[in-house]
């Protein structure tokens, strides 16, 4: 065997490089579970993840020539690479937000671990995005999710955290065996599993649309979709805030794109079936999510019905199946994560100070907390598709996308959506700036790693519409049909 | 770069401001110098253009400047302006200045509140400077999220009810505007978002063009309170903060009718055409039904806000009449409807100041006790109802000319009724004068009351010179939207 090909995935080795100089570090300095010094816990501060993953970001950061190892297993494409450094900045965004949350009591000697956890699934969507065969794909798509299901019983003593971890593998698993089954029944009909050669092979016969149904199940759960979505609202509000803004963001945004490139690659002779699968998919997703979403009184239930319907909107790029609608979608997944992340840092932060994560409970919070209600609305704003915020770039391009790809009455029902959005996106503004509150949260400073986290956050918000020359990037590497 | 981008530049550089301010005397400050700095560069504008057009420009926008933006999508950052823009240009600065001079003792939170409002007006100048359709767009869209939070914080009554309706309404129209956008682009072929561009290829196929124009127009209409979709406009009105009634009803609402002309009938002529019966009947409608409903309203703000609905209807109703003379006529009403209509909001909200009602019935014999705005409330009274000398009689005089010219009895019958909105204006307008201004004082409260300040003659007398100015000597201004309206109207003439 040619062992030089591992450096073909340059990028998944320095992120398995990355992980293991962490589990090392925290092999040697790890603390003893009680330690008696509250004030400068020992273990492994924020920065030093933080540090690692900048630097494996700016290493990779330049698209390549497209390769491939172990003869077509791996496949390296340029848009990968974007994709790729799109979710590592979201995870240096969630690890800058853990920060507070890791130095507590209950979770400060095991932090070591989130890092690892955090970076383990992080590495499996890498080899589910660059797979070029269906096992590959499979085993990215295992480390992608067990790892998290520990993320989200990392409160493990909290009632609700373990039962959102056990939630996760369950719906986790069920939808591994359908995606699985899927496959199988792909590989029976064509006897291949590598995705070159499958479209060649690929008919339309019934037990292939059979196959597409099981597999796009299996990953609807993944995106969580309507009516794939039942484990979501309650594995959100159950793991810890900064979990679940991971899951809600990078685990969406990868599955979502990882889709994509499978419709395009392998079942691009059955546009005709999948385009219609999709078309009811969008539809009841966005639709059922939004109406959801406006009966929500748990700022964390409320983010998870808002992140359903972003997941149908997301879907509108994939639909298109064209070039445009790739780089629609990726540039769609960068801005949404920004302003995700935005409010779950918010979220967070406020969760970390005074446990209050209700909406009324953020009634006045412009009174004493001005900046946190400023970088929320604009999270808000940006998620709703306002301008000048980047949201409204990215939706004016994902319904171009698929608007061209002839989609017209999807793209109204769409818009129809993003009025309802809209509206429950503004009842959390308007908690904010009008009701008025006799105790409000309390006026706090925020520590230094969640400020950068909600600069980040910010300047991605104002700045990422106006800078065109990332979405210009974007469009030069994306393929379709 | 030209010096229309300033229009972008400044209100930038006043939020910047706003936003490092501390203390109401720096807020002040960076308001009034940059609102006053709008409003030079809007009569240096003024000059510049008609300038260059006696010079012999020929060009139908001028001062043009493109900047390619997103080229994979053709999305350029482009400007220019032709008379109807540099109208409207004229129109948005001299509210944004009366109404930063109007909200002078607003509280609390007086720095949010000019943040937003900058913010507001920045959506409206970058619209009228626009003719890239996404450009356009975009500050057609920043122009509106503001207005949730200045109702919902700043305003009065049931504000978060309005304000909650006004911007799910409006945004319901500009979600038809954008699949219309979207139609029009990709139905011109998907090579240019550049209006005069695509006006000149001309080439979206007539089943489409009857797709995307009702939609279009239907988006753009929702906001110039096209009937039935005006109904957030009175209780929008009612509830927003004095300042924010006066560019709401002042200038935004005329983005709807010059988004109807430039992008709507520019853009799809023949549909316009075909369709543009149906929307002449809803325009009529909404003339006839404002002035109506203005009649028996006791609610001052309710009053002026159905006004509105029916001059505004007025102007989409002379644009559809798709001739030079009405189409010239529309552009004057917007602009005299613009000032006048922002003077009665400033004249409203500065007696509510001071007598904390709206109810007609409450209020008697106001002339006595604060002379200067009752004048000023006559004055404003007198333009609505066009009254010769002001810009009203101007504007309503070309519309209905212009109409007129019409043989067919369905054009005159229309007309005919919409002129009769003229005298159901003087029937609500005189009994409002009548009711709040004559007679004798029976609230002892009122009797204390104090006139105009300083800041508020200001505003009020500067409102009232424009609307004269435009009455008196309405010839220049007329000639150079004129001059503006042939090559549209002509691309309407088949």
């Amino acid at each position: 065997m040619d062992y030089s090909q591992f450096l073909n995935m340059k990028e998944e080795i320095s992120l398995i490089t990355v992980i293991l100089i962490l589990f090392v570090v925290d092999l040697f300095i790890a603390p003893e579970e009680k330690s008696s010094c509250k004030k400068y816990p020992r273990g492994m501060g924020t920065l030093l993840p933080v540090v690692l993953l900048t630097i494996q970001t700016l290493i990779n950061i330049v698209p390549s020539a497209p390769v491939e190892a172990f003869g077509g297993m791996y496949q390296y494409v340029p848009m990968q690479t974007i994709i790729k450094t799109v979710l590592n900045i979201g995870t240096i965004i969630v690890f800058l937000m853990a920060h507070e949350w890791l130095n507590r009591e209950d979770t400060y000697f095991k932090r070591g671990e989130f890092y690892i956890l955090t970076l383990s699934t992080l590495l499996g969507m890498y080899f589910m995005i660059s797979a070029g065969h269906f096992l590959m794909f499979f085993i990215g798509l295992e480390l992608a999710s067990v790892p998290m299901a520990a993320l989200a019983a990392f409160d493990k003593y909290r009632h609700h955290s373990a039962e959102a971890g056990a939630k996760y593998i369950l719906t986790a698993l069920f939808s591994s065996a359908l995606l699985l089954f899927g496959i199988s029944m792909l590989y029976g009909t064509i006897g291949t599993l590598y995705f070159s050669d499958m479209p060649a092979k690929l008919d339309g016969d019934m037990l292939q649309i059979m196959a597409f149904v099981f597999f796009f199940s299996g990953m609807g759960f993944k995106i969580s979709l309507v009516p794939f979505h039942l484990w979501t609202a309650d594995v959100y509000e159950g793991a810890p805030v900064v979990v679940t803004s991971y899951l809600s963001v990078i685990s969406k945004g990868s599955a979502a794109f990882v889709l994509m490139t499978i419709l395009i690659k392998v079942f691009a002779p059955m546009v005709a079936q999948w385009q219609e699968v999709l078309f009811w998919i969008i539809t009841i997703s966005i639709t059922i999510a939004n109406l959801f979403a406006i009966r929500q009184q748990n700022l964390k239930r409320f983010m998870a019905f808002s992140a359903i319907s972003q997941a149908g909107y997301i879907m509108l790029g994939v639909i298109s199946g064209s070039a445009q609608g790739m780089s629609a979608l990726v540039y769609y997944i960068l801005v949404y994560l920004v302003a995700n992340l935005g409010a779950f840092a918010v979220i967070s932060n406020i969760e970390q100070r005074s446990g209050k994560v209700e909406i009324d409970d953020y009634n006045g919070l412009y009174q004493t907390n001005p900046k946190l209600s400023f970088l929320m609305t604009l999270a808000l704003f940006s998620l709703a598709g306002i301008p000048p915020f980047a949201g409204f770039f990215s939706k004016f391009y994902i319904f171009m996308a698929a608007f061209h790809s002839g989609f017209h009455l999807l793209v109204f029902i769409a818009l129809i959506n993003t009025i309802i959005s809209l509206y429950y996106y503004l009842l959390i503004v308007k908690a904010m700036y009008i009701n008025q509150n006799d105790a409000p949260i309390a006026t706090f400073k925020s520590d230094v790693y969640a400020k950068t986290s909600f600069a980040i956050c910010l300047v991605g918000i104002v700045g990422l519409g106006f800078v065109s020359i990332i979405y210009q990037a974007i469009d030069q590497l994306a393929f379709g049909m | 770069m030209n010096f229309l981008s300033l229009y972008i530049f400044i209100p930038l550089l006043m939020l910047v401001g706003l936003w490092l301010a501390k203390g109401l005397k720096t807020v002040r400050g960076v308001m009034v110098v940059g609102s006053s700095a709008l409003l030079m560069l809007s009569i240096g504008l003024v000059i510049a253009y008609l300038s260059a057009r006696h010079a012999g420009a020929a060009a139908e926008m001028l001062f043009r400047a493109e900047m390619m933006w997103y080229p994979s999508l053709h999305i350029a950052y482009s400007v220019g302006v032709d008379g109807i823009s540099v109208a409207m240009l004229l129109l948005s600065s001299i509210i944004v200045f009366t109404g930063t001079f109007v909200s002078w003792r607003l509280k609390p939170l007086t720095k949010e509140y000019f943040l937003w409002f900058t913010l507001l007006a920045m959506g409206v100048f970058g619209f009228f400077i626009s003719i890239d359709l996404f450009t356009m767009f975009m500050f057609y869209e920043v122009a509106l999220i503001p207005m949730y939070l200045l109702i919902g914080v700043w305003g009065s009554g049931p504000k978060e009810y309005a304000a909650m309706k006004l911007t799910l309404m409006l945004m319901g129209g500009s979600a038809l505007l954008l699949i219309g956008i979207l139609g029009i682009f990709y139905g011109s072929g998907g090579t240019t978002m550049n209006i005069l561009e695509i006006a000149k290829l001309h080439n979206i196929p007539l089943a489409q063009q009857c797709i995307w124009f009702p939609i279009t127009f239907l988006g753009f209409g929702v906001l110039g309170a096209l009937f039935p979709f005006h109904t957030w406009s009175p209780d929008g009105h009612a509830s927003a903060p004095t300042a924010v009634s006066m560019l709401h009803a002042g200038v935004l609402m005329k983005l709807g009718g010059y988004g109807c002309f430039r992008v709507a009938m520019y853009l799809m002529p023949e549909a316009a055409n075909q369709m543009g019966w149906i929307f002449l009947i809803l325009t009529g409608i909404s003339v006839v039904y404002g002035a109506f409903s203005a009649c028996v309203q006791t609610d001052l703000k309710y009053i002026n806000a159905y006004s509105s609905v029916s001059h505004c209807g007025l102007v989409l109703f002379a644009l559809l009449m798709m001739n030079r003379a009405a189409a010239t006529g529309a552009v004057l009403q917007m602009l005299s409807h613009g000032l006048t209509t922002a003077l009665f909001f400033a004249l409203i909200g500065m007696i509510y100041g001071r007598t904390h009602t709206r109810n007609i019935n409450e209020m008697r014999g106001l002339m006595r006790i604060m002379p200067f705005l009752s004048v000023g409330f006559v004055l404003a009274g007198l333009a609505n109802l066009g009254l010769p000398g002001f810009s009203g009689f101007v504007a309503e005089m070309t519309i209905f000319v212009g109409s007129f010219q019409h043989f067919d009895a369905f054009h005159r019958v229309l007309t005919i009724i919409a002129c009769s909105s003229i005298v159901i204006t003087a029937v609500y307008i005189l009994r409002l004068i009548g009711k709040i201004l004559y007679g004798t004082c029976t609230n002892k409260a009122h009797l204390k009351l104090s006139d105009a300040t300083w800041e508020e003659r200001l505003a009020v007398i500067t409102l009232i010179c424009c609307m004269a100015g435009l009455g008196l000597a309405p010839s220049w201004i007329s000639h150079m939207i004129s001059n503006s309206v042939g090559p549209i109207v002509s691309q309407l003439i088949p």
